[in-house]
């Protein structure tokens, strides 16, 4: 029992960054951006989370710098695509190879410092219920508000959301900027908790895992939900057979994941019925008002 | 102030904008190391001018600029078809595995054929590797930029179990690594520091802005990327453009990774890249994702590798500040791409109000 | 709140400025309560851009708006909306991918709450006769009533002036009478409504009075049930309309494009299944596929060009079974198609005109591409006999394809494949968007290749032009044809039924 209880908050611990990261994610491509800069928001958010706790002394000091450093690689990012109407993809790309140059760069003096953890109860962290709260509130964003309304017209259709009066690039500022925050998040909570020392490149390819993820549960907040707990047990799962001694080489059992991403795209992406009918229609494309 | 667009793109700003982007990122530069409490004249000079005052350092230049270049210009035509193969660096690692699996299974084989199988074996590495996203878009309509990716992580994965098991070297004190190259196992030296493999990989640029510019090929990708339905209406197949795209820049990074397991580095070790295959996106964009012009790119990304190396011997600044550079880099192009096709209008056409 | 003076709109001097390009020059528009006041001119005379800044899309350069004779600004569209404007757009500004209650929420201000809105928009729907279903999703249901969709959503808003932008260029005959009975229900209410068209009869039958706009400037305000639509049309263009020369066919020739039994399935959640549709065009003949877009035009135009395929016999071209070849197997058997959409499927916008030419004469043609390699000078000497022939006016010697104008790009795009002499031609909407000139000009040319013996194939939804150029007419709808008749025995009536088709009982049903 006691064995079930730990692999559980073990699966938390793993779901929670790629669920919080998805989530914004998921609201930043329902307002029709897509930022491929996800991992470098996150690395971004891991290195000025563990910054943060460390030069405060207090690990919630380290949430919201986390959360800043995220929202400030967003704004970068908006300022590009949304303003200077760049190209999405590789501005997103630019993103992360950014991130991972600068966190390495701010977190060399970090390197090998012990980090102040957040404070848990059973092995649950108060980011745990918040990821979950998240994704209630998300989902009724989206679905229920008249906020959610927009973001999701300004996706399918910026050109009629822009002729009933809306301000297009205004609300993908903002649906930017959510995605960056919860994006800075997820990477905090690695420094912060998972594993809380700074390591260069420690969000290891989360954040384009939480990308897949926003494409595999089709744009929809339940289902990101359950995705990032599928991903954080089948990433436990490699540690749990290399415990049990599985006869696996370790780098096969490590791998898992990545296969994992694979396998659920092509699984997903192969059904056109689902995808195309909840794909934000203007999904990575600039918005230029006509005259 | 406001962005209108141009009726046509501007020629000139095409031109101008690479060099917009890299004086801007020369005065980001500076600041970063005023911030960090040096020099930035003196840093600067460290960084971008004194590598290209010793002839070794030249050569060192051109050696890393090879495999940028190499994979720049395979990613320049991918981009061009909107094809987003962000995972040369695995394609590179496949190309190598496969290179190098001919003296690691077959040391004592020492003749030309050796390297020529090791430089085929490394093309088609890269092109296997590649045609994995290829196929999962076209037949499934899975994403290319995730699985591409994704595919980075398994197949480095792959060659840390082979370098620390099956193929470890069993006189390498527990080292992960293989037995070293040598012989013909090894690219033919042209000068002390500069290898074979930089003539070829000139050759190969060239000939692929020739393909880019004259051929219906060439035609046919750009009409791929710039509309999809106009490719269609043309009579072209956008499943076979994928694999094409897929399969030339894999190709070319495997050929990288084999010429870099063949020269530099000499034998296969967990890391056999310091990322080329993603500053190599850089690479491409800086070119303005032609061939020709990725040859530049390439040298001067080598550059920026080789001053990252001497700010930290000697001014010990750490070389980590080579990735901001160039990621810095990469925002200033594309900010600066902006004005090809948008100029930037300072009033804006408003009734005044009564 | 009282009138100050009789007018409840006025538009005056407004001039709009786009780059070098004056949209509007001094436009003065006066509209009454109650009143249905046309605005009229031709593609490209400005029509759309000063209802745009009427509805705060859009900032005048200079001029100013009056409304119940109080000076106003309109800074945005909800700015609009709260004044008691509504507009129905052309290109409608609707939400495909979501249902018609969210839609409508979307341009309601107040509380969020579908269900009492849902409520309102079943009655209000009700009793103007435009049933709507407020859980329907827009992407499933035809334009007709998508179209109802916008004036159901200006409707709930109680609007003062109402305008319309070309509403019945979308519609069924049918479906336009029954507009014409809510808009005519509506100005007896009050209720002002700019109504702008260049389908001259119905302005005659519908609208109180006209302002005639001509590039960009008002040239008349007209009584337009004391004009000919002869006179206004004149009015328009400011010239004498140039009329199609039609020879008689001489006599049967043999079949050159015949579809048999040609069916396929939706590639898509949004799109139409083609159902068994057969048809032959001769050698010599106009033939006309006529309905209301959306019917399965551009399904059936890809099944023809080759971009996508069916079983080999279902098209059969001189003789050959064509159906799984691919567009260039089709053009060198000597087919040319031109699309519905100008940039992005007939021309790549960003290529210059001589790089378009490459685009579909790179199979056929060995001056363009010889072995492998572009021969830029030959496709710079077909773009020049285009060019000429077609009188393509452009700013420098070899543009981009999206600095041309409309009427201009479509003229290059439709020479590109006449320029070949093609045995079979198939076109898609020829001169939508198209001005007057440019439009007369590719449709003698479309008959003028006809009778040179080759097939010429048109699919369109402007009547006029199909009686002005068709030997026989077919109706498309939802992904069926009808047969087609000899055009001496249809009428715009019959049409208009062929084009309901199902659609019609299917409505009745519900």
């Amino acid at each position: 029992m006691d064995l079930l209880l730990t692999l559980v908050s073990i699966i938390m611990t793993a779901a929670t960054p790629l669920l919080l990261a998805a989530l914004g994610e998921t609201v930043t491509e329902r307002a029709g951006v897509l930022n491929l800069g996800v991992e470098g928001m996150m690395i971004m958010g891991a290195v000025a989370g563990f910054a943060g706790a460390a030069l405060s002394g207090n690990p919630f000091v380290g949430v919201v710098t986390a959360i800043l450093a995220g929202m400030a690689m967003a704004l970068l990012f908006g300022f590009l695509t949304l303003t200077l109407l760049a190209n999405q993809v590789a501005t997103g790309l630019a993103l992360t190879l950014l991130g991972l140059g600068l966190s390495a760069l701010i977190g060399e003096s970090f390197v090998g410092q012990p980090g102040i953890k957040l404070p848990s109860w059973a092995g649950i962290d108060p980011l745990v219920p918040f990821s979950f709260a998240m994704v209630a509130a998300v989902s009724w964003f989206l679905f229920r508000s008249k906020g959610g309304l927009i973001v999701r017209a300004v996706g399918v259709s910026h050109a009629s959301a822009h002729a009933l009066g809306y301000n297009v690039v205004g609300v993908r500022y903002l649906a930017v900027l959510f995605g960056g925050a919860m994006a800075g998040l997820g990477g905090g909570y690695l420094s912060l908790f998972y594993t809380p020392q700074w390591v260069e490149n420690m969000s290891a390819g989360r954040g384009w895992i939480a990308l897949a993820l926003v494409v595999f549960a089709s744009w929809l907040p339940l289902r990101v939900l359950a995705g990032a707990y599928l991903f954080g047990t089948i990433s436990i799962l490699s540690f749990v057979l290399q415990a049990a001694g599985v006869g696996i080489p370790s780098q096969f059992l490590s791998s898992l994941p990545y296969l994992g991403t694979i396998l659920a795209l092509v699984v997903i992406s192969g059904n056109k019925a689902l995808t195309r009918r909840n794909t934000p229609a203007n999904l990575g494309q600039a918005f230029v008002p006509d005259r | 102030m406001r962005l209108e667009k141009r009726p046509e793109r501007s020629n000139a700003m095409a031109i101008a904008s690479p060099f917009i982007a890299f004086a801007l990122t020369i005065v980001t530069a500076a600041i970063i190391f005023t911030l960090r409490g040096n020099n930035p004249f003196a840093a600067l000079y460290v960084y971008f001018i004194e590598p290209l005052t010793a002839l070794w350092s030249i050569e060192q230049t051109l050696v890393k600029a090879s495999p940028l270049i190499l994979i720049g210009a395979g990613l320049s035509v991918a981009y061009r078809a909107n094809v987003w193969n962000i995972g040369a660096e695995g394609q590179l690692t496949a190309g190598a595995i496969l290179a190098g699996s001919v003296p690691v299974l077959f040391p004592q084989w020492q003749s030309p054929l050796a390297l020529l199988a090791m430089i085929i074996l490394g093309v088609i590495g890269g092109m296997l590797w590649a045609s994995i996203p290829a196929i999962l878009r076209n037949r499934f309509n899975a994403n290319e930029i995730l699985t591409s990716l994704m595919l980075v992580y398994v197949v480095q994965l792959l060659l840390d179990y082979l370098v620390r098991g099956p193929w470890r070297d069993p006189q390498g004190f527990n080292f992960p690594k293989t037995v070293s190259f040598s012989g013909w196992q090894t690219l033919p030296y042209l000068t002390s520091g500069i290898h074979a493999g930089v003539v070829i990989t000139v050759l190969i640029a060239l000939a692929l802005g020739l393909v880019m510019s004259r051929t219906l090929k060439g035609f046919e990708i750009a009409v791929t990327g710039q509309s999809p339905r106009a490719a269609r209406f043309a009579g072209f197949s956008e499943k076979s453009t994928v694999m094409f795209c897929f399969l030339l820049a894999g190709g070319l990074a495997g050929l990288a990774g084999a010429f870099e397991i063949s020269s530099v580095v000499g034998q296969l070790q967990p890391q056999i890249s310091p990322g080329y295959g993603f500053a190599a996106i850089i690479v491409a964009f800086l070119g303005r994702l032609n061939p020709i012009g990725v040859i530049f790119a390439g040298l001067l990304l080598a550059l920026s590798y080789i001053g990252g190396e001497a700010v930290q011997t000697a001014l010990q600044i750490p070389d980590k500040i080579t990735r901001v550079i160039q990621g810095i880099l990469l925002f200033y192009i594309l900010a600066c791409d902006t004005l090809i096709n948008y100029r930037i209008v300072t009033s804006s056409p408003v009734l005044q109000k009564a | 709140m009282k009138a100050k003076g009789e007018y409840l709109l006025e538009a005056l001097n407004i001039v709009k400025v786009f780059g070098t390009l004056r949209a509007n020059d001094d436009v003065t528009l006066k509209v009454k309560p109650g009143e249905i006041h046309a605005f009229l001119g031709e593609n490209g005379a400005g029509k759309s851009t000063l209802v745009k800044m009427i509805y705060g899309a859009l900032q005048p350069t200079a001029g100013e708006f009056r409304w119940m004779g109080e000076k106003i600004v309109v800074p945005n569209p909800a700015a609009a909306r709260k004044l008691g404007i509504g507009m129905v757009f052309q290109h409608f500004s609707l939400f495909e991918a979501l249902t018609v209650a969210e839609n409508i929420a979307l341009a309601m201000p107040g509380p969020f709450d579908l269900g009492v809105l849902s409520e309102k928009i079943a009655r209000v729907s009700k009793d103007y006769g435009l049933p709507l279903e407020p859980t329907a999703t827009v992407a499933d249901l035809s334009v007709g009533e998508r179209q109802r969709i916008e004036i159901v959503r200006c409707l709930l808003q109680e609007p003062k002036l109402l305008i319309m932008d070309e509403p019945t260029a979308v519609l069924t005959p049918q479906e336009a009478d029954q507009l014409f009975k809510v808009l005519a229900r509506l100005a007896g209410e009050g209720c002002a409504v700019i109504y702008i068209s260049h389908r001259l009869e119905e302005v005659k039958r519908l609208c109180h009075s006209a302002t005639i706009l001509r590039h960009g400037k008002v040239v008349a305000h007209v009584d337009p049930t004391k004009e000919t639509a002869a006179s206004l049309a004149k009015l328009m263009v400011g010239g004498d309309i140039h009329v199609v020369h039609t020879p008689r066919k001489v006599t049967d020739g043999k079949v050159r494009l015949k579809l048999d039994a040609l069916s396929l399935h939706a590639d898509g959640p949004f799109a139409v299944e083609l159902k068994n549709i057969s048809l032959d065009v001769k050698a010599g003949e106009v033939v006309a596929i006529a309905g209301v877009a959306g019917n399965g035009q551009g399904e059936l135009f890809d099944a023809i060009s080759g971009e996508r395929h069916t079983k080999a016999g279902m098209l059969v071209m001189d003789g050959k079974p064509s159906g799984n070849e691919g567009v260039s197997a089709r053009r060198r058997l000597g087919g040319a198609f031109v699309p519905e959409e100008r940039l992005g499927h007939g021309a790549v916008p960003g290529f210059k005109l001589s790089d378009n030419i490459v685009l579909t004469r790179h199979a056929s043609d060995t001056d363009v591409v010889k072995s492998g390699f572009l021969q830029k000078n030959g496709a710079a000497n077909v773009s020049e006999r285009v060019i000429k022939d077609f009188d393509v006016r452009k700013g420098k010697p070899d543009p981009e394809a999206r600095a041309l104008s409309g009427g201009n790009l479509q003229k290059f795009v439709v020479g590109r494949e006449l320029d070949r002499k093609p045995g079979i031609l198939v076109v898609n909407q020829p001169t939508w968007g198209v001005d007057a000139g440019a439009a007369a000009t590719i449709r003698q040319a479309l008959v003028d290749l006809s009778r040179k013996g080759s097939a010429v194939l048109v699919i369109s939804q402007d009547l006029d032009e199909i009686f002005e150029i068709a030997d026989r007419i077919a109706v498309i709808s939802r992904g069926q044809m009808s047969e087609a008749f000899p055009a001496s025995q249809m009428t715009a009536e019959k049409i208009g039924l062929l084009m309901a088709g199902e659609h019609e009982v299917h409505t009745h049903a519900a």
